[in-house]
């Protein structure tokens, strides 16, 4: 985002508290997507996802009074997101126990899927719903701490440092993270991506 | 200076982001020269970025951007109106 953008945005924000309510529609437009798809990594349904969506930025709304200057507005927002989406997983599953003694941080190293060549394969391939529920299903099989840092910094490209304020960790955690996250995903992609881009043979045509 | 595989591994994220230091990045460099292993580990860690954050993988539901202003919108009269 450019000191433009931000100061754009600051004042959006100025005149909504001041009263032009309208303006807040403008203000959220940029960030529907990347709340969204953060919502949907942890509800993993689309109906869910969409509900946790509305209530943040509900939410984000009725507190806008309480967002401070000196903060960025995306990071504040996905904070809000985050805990609604946390918050209602829990309240789903409040049976579910979690392992909390050990850091996931301190796991041994991820190794990558061992290739000698890699045709490269061109965006268009993406146009094939094969090819997407392939990539759609590695970014959700990845744990938590990982697909949350990679959908920030990979896909919605928030910067290192947002992404740390938005998740509230540390910068070197965003590191580690999101270097198992990619290992992780070249790890499960890389064979089958190969075997589903790999051309066909004439004689198999119809299987 | 010469590294083994493994170790170039655990630099791919930091190579692929430009965020290694000099010596380093050269020495990764030229060890990728060589090693066709880590060439393709590194080239298939790179496409798979670019196609997991192609917009087309994750698409919002039909309809969600209209549904969610229209929410917000009842909130914003309430509050007009309050
Ligand atoms: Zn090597």
């Amino acid at each position: 985002m450019t000191l433009q953008e931000q100061q754009g945005e600051a004042e959006l924000i100025a005149a909504i508290l001041a009263g032009e309510t309208q303006l807040y529609h403008d203000l959220i437009r940029p960030y529907e997507r990347p709340v969204y798809l953060l919502a949907l990594s942890y509800m993993k349904n689309e109906t869910d996802a969409e509900d946790v969506t509305q209530e943040a930025f509900l939410k984000a709304f009725r507190h806008l009074s309480s967002f401070r200057a000196d903060a960025k507005f995306s990071t504040w927002l996905i904070s809000i997101a985050l805990n609604e989406a946390r918050g209602r997983l829990r309240r789903q599953t409040a049976a579910r126990t979690e392992s909390l003694d050990k850091d996931p941080d301190e796991e041994g190293a991820v190794s990558p899927a061992l290739l000698r060549d890699w045709r490269e394969i061109p965006s268009e391939a993406v146009e094939r719903g094969e090819i997407r529920d392939l990539l759609r299903k590695a970014v959700e099989t990845l744990p938590e701490i990982y697909r949350e840092v990679f959908l920030l910094r990979d896909v919605e490209e928030l910067n290192i440092n947002e992404t740390a304020e938005a998740l509230n960790i540390s910068v070197s955690a965003v590191k580690v993270r999101l270097h198992r996250a990619r290992l992780m995903l070249q790890k499960y992609l890389a064979p089958q991506l190969k075997s589903v881009t790999k051309p066909k043979r004439r004689w198999f045509a119809w299987s | 200076m010469v590294i083994e595989c493994k170790h170039v591994w655990t630099y791919i994220s930091d190579y692929l982001d430009g965020t290694l230091s000099e010596e380093i990045r050269v020495t990764v460099q030229k060890h990728l020269e060589h090693c066709e292993l880590c060439s393709a580990i590194l080239d298939s860690t790179r496409n798979i970025l670019v196609l997991t954050a192609d917009d087309r993988v994750f698409e919002l539901p039909v309809g969600f951007s209209e549904r969610l202003h229209q929410r917000l919108e009842e909130e914003l009269k309430q509050k007009k109106g309050s």
